[in-house]
């Protein structure tokens, strides 16, 4: 423990902490703008800015250590001017076109400049204008870039992708993609980290609201929405509903009221997921000798366009099932349209994700195989959920609870955590368990694999039988054990992937908390539904097993190969779908 | 009304001078990385600014090469616009009235030929080449890339034995380095924006005085890997890369053609300058590593061929260094009492220190192995000592506080004379060393002043004892002879320290005798870059680190404070005997100068990808 001293406030804290945690626990609150705890810790704005008694320059609070003795003010005459002519330097390099920004209202520089009561800005503007694709899933406005770095260190330390970097230098210093090549040719996996991490609204997803709204406003069209898992999990914190009442049903009654004609819940075709998936692991795990292992998940679109790019090698190993919003939208122009007696066309399908690289999946040039144009129309993020319900006016704590529309809206527990990284390991082996041996296992025998870490190992033995199973989640935690698979370091029959950390929870396409990972928070709530369900195995689920019965036959079927799995070879890397303009 | 007044009394022409010293220093400490055409601009726009604004070429030609050049930083440019500047520039140098406009225009011609990789690149790939991969000046510019902060910061810790193996991640010579690396290192410190840069290699020698550095143990060898490797040479060069292929589980047989090893270290550099006992220090340690075996007094080509060397061992570093003086060519070099610095040198390695009492001796040349010949003439009792230089005393390439230090110690500079013949008595004895005088004049291709025979009659300086210390040669004649390509006696090796072009695809060379004649510090790096390179191509991926955990920076003193030097003793003592000459820090100096260090590695953009490269 050192001894120091916060704007007159003696305190001990321990050795090695720093100035802004030292501070904290003493209840004083500085300012900060480009840090970001683990990833950031820079001291490039210059906001969190602390006098040292002794010290003529001021010091950065974010990555300066406390030492015996130091005497500390976060308030002096000298920090509150050079704190905001820092801020004010800084927007006069950001486009602050606060009205028809995205993260207007969730801006870490608009609350400091807002906190500092800035209200005029002394500098003439100069902001740096780089051209952009606003077709592309992922959208860089350079104007409104505070180069904090953010990006570049979220993609380099957890990501391990290093698609952004820093160019040029001096007055010209500017972020971009890694080496000067084009966004469109580069390796990013689209996981949308970069985003949820940026504290302005220069990183963002494509804005598709207009176009969901567009197909509510023809006639001809039937506007079918799946929700995928991790989503009702964190709505509720982009609209100011507190977790306990943003339940799933009064996102059902949200959407419905925006005028959405059908709404299912991903989770159904998770659950096929796991029948497909899971026969095909079965398959392939009694016939050991004939593939090449371990085999990995299918379902994260990020972790499919990491391995497309970074290890082509290791694609043939993927499961081939389609990923469960995939499959959904299959289902949807096929299978559903018969039931509805309607011609597919007809069919608009939208798919609600936690994720930015969903809106390059659907545009695949191969993912149209219910022959009715893509088989997803539409990839809407959480936060553009949250966009079309305040743009509806819909009163959050006026909303109600609110069923699914059946068939397609009944979901398993084991499918709801999907949404969570060690979900689909453990969903697959409560079915696997099942397939073997006839018998359902307790439910939570695998809970093993849940958890925030970024790589999990699990042995699981099922009748005599041992699998071996990790559990991945962030590109970075995955390059280092694809890299021991490789090496023969590591042995495993099954691995999940999810690009991003804590899966879909912590998916690119969540809410935004700058400063704050709520991925751990939101897999809790994911974990309670499953416990809460009456239904907890895929294979129980009656609309899957009346969808076998009445159009898929059984799991990998002539008709299951034609629908709901794909052929990843098909598509090269780097592809980036560019929505029609 | 006065006629005359004083000038420059005024404070705006004080504080301009001020302000132009600390901008020079500010230019010395310009970061590695930065885009050099942004440099460039700014230089000119400087040089716009000094215009009188009499001429055309300056006042309006300098502007319009300064929108030209932001157009190409801007990615705005054309190759138009490149022929522009260009065209403009040349009419600028060869029109402008004075040096203000004529010189700005050469820089920028100067720059479109050396930076035009970086030209093309904005030109056409609209890219920066700009990067600040490793943004710390003193670790970007030490060619082993030791880490230069985290060591500071670990002696001003007093944790000398983690400085030690920190260093050793790179460079496994810590105290050669510390008493006589050039220390390249410091040559843009950004403490030199402030007063002047650390004296890093002071800081190193506090720790290699505290604790030697055969008392600190090496890291341990990785697991056998089988594979062996021929190592000729045992010098830097060489037993960097036997140190660091050790460790990564290879065996290590190096071929030494005297009988101890160090190479340049020992029959270079004389004791005064580096003690054999602390050569033996950093030897011993390497040694300690193990998996390397030591084949004494073993040339390759007499010995043993390199043919069997190829079918014996996986792979073969070549570090033979630079070992043969250079024939300096004139009239009466068969004189008894001539002698190549070289052959006095080694005789001084093996210990055999030679008696000069009552003889005049004549050093020629002016570089640092010059000035190592004069010193240790001195000190073997000669009555007189003069360096015969052809060019002037700031021409010379030996180190500044060397020729300072020489000079106290009573060595008579003798510059702008060309040794021309020497004259020799009936019995063939060397009595003197006729030199013809020289005037500096115009500047040559290689940025140096040449000299021109200055119209005086020849001069005859009477000696006993002719000393040439004129260039290095490689011996590789052997080697050439073998099939391995030899350009002007040098190795020829890419920059992976391979070389191609021969029937055997296993060899790799590096040190002085692919460079030419250069420091230790370079030997090293190239010993580093050839053992990494060994590894992978055996097929291998070992990884160099060091778990030394570096102190968190504490908050740096940025009050203007002044550089430690360190003292010598006197000279007049010093003269009398080999001993060391240079006396480290104190502690109390030690704590001052070592907490100068601005931590790049956390201040400044070093932070951004964690401050260092922790492993190779």
């Amino acid at each position: 423990m050192v001894n120091i001293t916060i704007n007159g406030k003696a305190l001990q804290v321990p050795e090695g902490i720093t100035i802004l945690e030292a501070a904290a626990q003493g209840g004083f609150k500085i300012p900060t703008l480009c840090f970001l705890k683990d990833i950031n810790e820079i001291g490039a704005c210059r906001v969190c800015l602390v006098e040292i008694e002794g010290k003529d320059n001021l010091v950065a609070a974010c990555n300066n250590v406390v030492d015996e003795g130091m005497i500390i003010y976060t308030n002096t005459p000298k920090v509150r001017s050079a704190r905001k002519t820092n801020v004010e330097l800084i927007l006069s390099t950001h486009e602050y076109k606060c009205a028809t920004c995205i993260r207007s209202g969730n801006c870490q520089l608009q609350t400091v400049a807002n906190d500092l009561g800035i209200i005029e800005i002394p500098y003439i503007e100069e902001l740096e204008k780089r051209p952009w694709d606003h077709y592309l899933p992922l959208v860089k406005e350079s104007e409104k870039c505070i180069k904090c770095m953010r990006c570049v260190q979220v993609c380099d330390k957890v990501q391990g992708l290093n698609i952004w970097d820093i160019v040029s230098s001096g007055r010209r210093t500017s972020i971009d993609v890694a080496e000067g090549i084009d966004f469109e040719k580069s390796a990013c996996s689209l996981c949308g980290q970069c985003i949820t991490h940026c504290p302005t609204g220069a990183l963002r997803e494509r804005n598709d609201t207009d176009r969901y709204f567009d197909a509510l406003a023809d006639p001809d069209k039937i506007v079918i929405v799946q929700i995928a898992p991790a989503v009702r999990a964190a709505w509720g914190e982009a609209i100011g509903l507190p977790r306990e009442k943003a339940t799933i049903k009064r996102l059902v009654n949200a959407i419905r009221k925006t005028g959405a004609d059908y709404i299912f819940d991903t989770n159904f075709s998770a659950d096929l997921t796991i029948m497909e998936e899971g026969s095909e692991f079965l398959e392939k795990f009694t016939h050991k000798e004939d593939y090449k292992w371990p085999m990995f998940t299918s379902c994260c679109p990020g972790w499919i366009r990491f391995a497309k790019s970074q290890y082509p090698e290791i694609v043939p190993q993927i499961s081939t099932a389609k990923s469960p919003q995939q499959m959904f939208g299959a289902v949807a122009k096929s299978y559903y349209a018969d039931l509805l007696r309607v011609d597919p066309e007809r069919i608009f399908s939208v798919s609600i994700m936690p994720c930015t690289a969903k809106k390059h999946e659907c545009e695949l040039p191969n993912m149209n195989d219910a022959g009715a144009g893509q088989d997803v129309d539409l990839v809407l993020t959480t936060r553009e959920v949250a966009r079309i319900i305040k743009a509806d006016q819909i009163i959050p704590e006026l909303l109600v609870e609110e069923e699914f529309d059946a068939p397609l809206g009944v979901g398993s527990g084991a499918a709801v955590i999907f949404g969570a990284t060690g979900g689909v390991m453990e969903a697959a082996l409560r079915s696997v368990h099942y397939l073997i041996t006839g018998k359902n296992p307790d439910p939570d025998a695998f809970s093993v694999v849940r958890g925030m870490d970024g790589i999990k190992e699990a042995e699981i033995e099922i009748a005599g039988n041992k699998v071996r199973g990790a559990v991945v989640s962030g590109l970075g935690n995955t390059r280092k054990l694809l890299e021991r698979i490789k090496s023969g370091e590591a042995h495993y029959d099954f691995v999940e992937v999810m690009a991003c950390p804590g899966g879909c929870a912590g998916g690119g396409g969540q809410p935004i908390c700058d400063g704050v990972e709520l991925a751990d928070v939101r897999a809790e709530n994911l974990y309670s539904l499953d416990k809460n369900n009456t239904l907890r195995f895929s294979h129980e689920n009656p609309s899957v097993i009346k969808a076998y019965d009445d159009y898929f036959q059984k799991p990998l079927s002539h008709k299951s190969h034609q629908l709901l799995h794909t052929d990843l070879s098909e598509w090269d890397m780097p592809f980036v779908g560019k929505r029609k303009k | 009304m006065s006629r005359l007044q004083h000038g420059d009394t005024y404070n705006t022409q004080n504080t301009v001078a001020r302000l132009i010293d600390d901008f020079t220093q500010r230019i010395i400490a310009c970061p590695p990385g930065i885009c050099p055409i942004d440099l460039q601009l700014s230089f000119l726009q400087v040089c716009h600014t000094q215009s009188c604004g009499k001429c055309v070429p300056c006042r309006v030609g300098l502007g319009q090469l300064a929108s030209l050049l932001n157009e190409v930083v801007d990615n705005k440019a054309t190759e138009k616009t490149l022929k522009l500047i260009e065209e403009t520039a040349r009419n600028i140098m060869v029109s402008a009235d004075c040096a203000i406009g004529f010189e700005a225009a050469r820089m920028i011609l100067t720059g479109l030929d050396g930076f035009k990789e970086e030209y093309e690149s904005h030109i056409n790939s609209k890219r920066c080449l700009g990067t600040f991969e490793q943004p710390i000046p003193c670790v970007e510019l030490c060619p082993a890339h030791v880490d230069v902060p985290g060591y500071v910061a670990l002696v001003n810790q007093g944790r000398y034995d983690d400085a030690i193996n920190l260093i050793r991640k790179d460079n496994p010579f810590p105290t050669a380095c510390a008493l006589i690396c050039e220390h390249p290192c410091e040559r843009r410190c950004r403490r030199n924006m402030i007063d002047s840069s650390i004296n890093i290699r002071g800081v190193k020698r506090y720790a290699v005085d505290q604790i030697s550095a055969d008392k600190v143990p090496t890291p341990k060898c990785a697991e056998n890997t089988g594979k062996s490797i021929a190592v000729i040479g045992g010098g830097p060069s060489g037993m960097t890369a036997a140190y660091f292929l050790a460790q990564m589980g290879h065996k290590v047989v190096v071929f030494e053609s005297k009988n101890k090893l160090g190479g340049m270290l020992r029959y270079g550099i004389p004791n005064y300058r580096f003690p054999r006992e602390r050569l033996d220090q950093d030897l011993d340690a390497i040694l300690s590593m193990g998996n390397i075996e030591i084949k004494y007094e073993t040339t390759v080509g007499k010995d043993i061929t390199l043919e069997q060397l190829h079918r014996e061992y996986d792979a073969i570093y070549i570090a033979i260094g630079a070992q043969a003086g250079k024939n300096l060519g004139i009239e009466g070099l068969d004189a008894k009492g001539v002698f190549s610095a070289v052959d006095l040198l080694r005789e001084i390695g093996d210990g055999k220190y030679p008696d000069l009492e009552g003889k005049r001796v004549a050093v020629i040349g002016g570089g640092n192995v010059a000035i190592d010949c004069a010193r240790t003439a001195i000190r073997a009792k000669a009555e007189s000592v003069a360096l015969v230089y052809r060019r002037r005393k700031l021409d010379m390439t030996a180190q500044e506080e060397e020729i300072e230090s020489a000079m106290a110690e009573g060595i008579e500079l003798m510059t702008l004379q060309a040794p021309i013949k020497i004259e020799k008595d009936e019995e063939g004895n060397c009595t003197g060393l006729w030199v013809e005088h020289q005037m500096s004049s115009v500047y040559g291709r290689d940025g140096r002043p040449s000299t021109v025979t200055a119209d005086e009659k020849l001069e005859l300086i009477p000696c006993d004892i002719v000393l040439a210390a004129v260039g290095q040669d490689v011996e590789s004649e052997y080697f050439e002879q073998a099939g391995l390509p030899i350009k002007r006696k040098l190795f020829v090796a890419d920059e992976c320290a391979h070389v191609n072009g021969h029937n055997f695809e296993n060899i790799f060379a590096g040190g002085d005798c692919v460079s030419g004649p250069a420091t230790v510090i370079k030997a090293i790096a190239a010993g580093k870059i050839a053992a990494a390179n060994i590894d992978e191509f055996l097929g291998f991926h070992h990884e160099i680190s060091s778990d030394v955990e570096i102190p968190l920076p504490l908050l740096n003193n940025k009050v203007k404070t002044a550089r430690i030097h360190l003292k010598e003793s006197p000279s007049y003592v010093r003269i009398t005997n080999f001993d060391p000459v240079e006396i480290g820090m104190s502690e109390e100096e030690i704590k001052q100068e070592t907490s100068r260090c601005l931590r790049c590695d956390h201040f400044g953009c070093g932070v951004l990808r964690g401050g260092r490269k922790s492993k190779w």
